[in-house]
């Protein structure tokens, strides 16, 4: 959308001040907020990228970062994939986001390089490029395309625009020097990416984690570059707690959001960052950033919902829905859902339960299972198990997981009932295997208990016990 | 059953299936360094679960979580008792 855009993001940076003394340290390189705007990490001929549509699939989330600082206001869209997309999937969000272009670091597949250019990030230095932030603001107002998980397996395109998600920022021009952010979560990730546009725009230094760096590295490059104010999912921290690193950082602020915070997890926190004011946020790709709670308490006051006039928000049939500048445009690709209610509402799908005064998450209504901030739908993991050939049906559930949240197990119903143990659990690891070449790992099952039937309601259905 | 040969057992069986590269198991080896990611971890933790009888994760007490392998075996030692 040519013409009237807000500010790029190379020159929202040059604006937040203080370029060459704030630093975006990551795992093997490093760049001054300065060098990245003026466009001496990620260098191209901004011709190339002007009104386009740009897969970016770099696995290395510092060329991203780069990468997209360069193409916010030049491309008319730019879709994030994450480092774990299946890269067969590429052909669809390339297909579904009409993309002409895919910025990678990674070998891309046939039937995508015949019909899309390819282009490899992080070049240095080609000539002619178009170095001045300022002088190219205000061409497009690029969309920004997140993805997450659907219920086919084909990720969902999400359209975003800087300006909603970096709604919630507040652009003090004050910028306290002395901050320093940094996520446990890949920065191509709706919590990640907050945190990449928070240190953009306040001009503050930011550590991002390398692609495959163990959480135990990055700690002690966090700790070593003095970071103050960290987030990351409940799992995240599970993890980084469950490590001899975790010491190794003494933040300030300590964010959770991506999954139900549990008063477990906040305990541990508290316990081990004293000093640290502890914050969960209410967030979601479509929904953007509802609110924030900071009384150390699982759950939210009820008067949450009311408190802040620029995020309306409601329950009704049991979800939380929100309505703000901040949410989600809207869905791309043929056969996608519409993202709003009439209203304008996004139904987060998230089950909401009211105990005396204080709301609280009790799981997702679809049976949606988040396992560390990943989705997965009972659907698609059923559909692969139904595909084994001893499989006759399966019904996929959460566990409660004091790791990772939640973990997927199945029930099934085999075609042929094992009756000796050592058989049955040859079968349940032949199966699991089946799985394992199918679908993404945390999608598999990591117990399957055989049964001999299944709840089927009048409507032909599997019942399922949600939340 | 004894605890400390089902969970070195659930380890390795893990490691292999996750096709994680396992550390050389100690009892001083630290957690983060066993080669197993947090996936790795979440499903030991319902095997041993399904295996033992008990989830010693799942309490409303104030508890460290372990740290290293050795504090792991301690810690479903102690909830088996």
């Amino acid at each position: 959308m040519p013409r009237n855009s807000p500010p790029s993001l190379s020159s929202s940076i040059v604006a937040s001040g203080t370029l060459n003394s704030h630093v975006v340290w990551g795992a093997e390189r490093n760049a001054t907020w300065e060098d990245l705007a003026a466009g001496n990490i990620f260098n191209y001929k901004a011709g190339e990228f002007r009104g386009r549509s740009v897969v970016l699939a770099a696995i290395d989330p510092f060329a991203a970062i780069a990468a997209m600082i360069q193409l916010d206001s030049i491309a008319a869209r730019i879709v994030l994939c994450p480092p774990d997309l299946l890269f067969e999937h590429i052909a669809f969000v390339a297909e579904a986001a009409a993309a002409d272009l895919i910025v990678t670091d990674q070998p891309v597949p046939e039937p995508v390089r015949s019909r899309i250019e390819c282009i490899v990030p992080c070049a240095l230095r080609t000539e002619d490029v178009l170095s001045d932030a300022q002088r190219r603001a205000s061409e497009y107002e690029t969309e920004w395309v997140l993805l997450t998980s659907g219920t086919t397996g084909l990720p969902k395109l999400t359209v975003h625009t800087l300006a909603s998600l970096a709604g919630a920022i507040e652009r003090k021009t004050s910028a306290s020097p002395s901050i320093v952010w940094s996520t446990f979560y890949d920065i191509r990730r709706f919590g990640g990416l907050q945190i990449f546009l928070r240190a953009a725009l306040t001009g503050t230094s930011l550590v991002i984690k390398g692609a495959g760096e163990s959480a135990a590295d990055f700690l002690l490059r966090a700790g070593a570059q003095g970071v103050t104010h960290i987030s990351g999912t409940p799992s995240h921290w599970r993890g980084a707690l469950m490590s001899d690193s975790a010491h190794r950082i003494a933040p300030q602020y300590v964010r959770l959001s991506g999954e139900i915070a549990d008063q477990a997890i906040l305990n541990h926190l508290r316990l081990q960052y004293p000093q640290a004011k502890l914050a969960h946020a209410f967030a979601s790709t479509e929904a953007g950033l509802a609110f924030e709670v900071n009384d150390g308490l699982m759950g939210f006051p009820a008067d949450v919902l009311t408190q802040n006039p620029s995020v309306e928000m409601k329950v009704e049939g049991g979800t939380l829905r929100v309505r703000s500048d901040r949410t989600a445009d809207r869905y791309l690709g043929s056969e996608s859902q519409p993202l709003k209610d009439g209203e304008g509402y996004v139904d987060t799908g998230d089950l909401l339960e009211l105990r005396a005064g204080r709301y609280y998450f009790i799981g997702r209504e679809d049976g949606t299972i988040n396992v560390g901030g990943l989705k997965v739908h009972p659907e698609e993991v059923e559909a692969v198990l139904n595909r084994h050939p001893q499989v006759s049906m399966s019904l996929v559930r959460m566990k409660k997981s004091p790791i990772t949240g939640a973990i997927v197990i199945a029930d099934v119903v085999l075609k042929t009932p094992q009756s000796v143990p050592d058989r049955a659990a040859a079968m349940q690891s032949n199966i699991m295997q089946f799985c394992r070449g199918e679908l993404a790992l945390h999608k598999v099952p990591a117990t399957i208990n055989f049964v001999p039937a299944l709840a089927v309601a009048e409507t032909g259905k599997l019942i399922r016990r949600h939340a | 059953m004894n605890v400390r040969s089902e969970v070195i057992a659930q380890f390795t069986q893990v490691a292999r299936e996750q096709n994680k590269s396992l550390a050389p198991l100690s009892d001083d080896l630290a957690l983060l360094h066993s080669g197993l990611d947090s996936l790795c971890f979440a499903i030991i933790v319902v095997r041993l679960e399904a295996a033992l009888g008990v989830d010693p994760f799942n309490t409303d007490e104030e508890v460290r979580f372990p740290v290293t392998l050795g504090d792991f075996i301690g810690f479903y030692e102690n909830a088996a008792k």
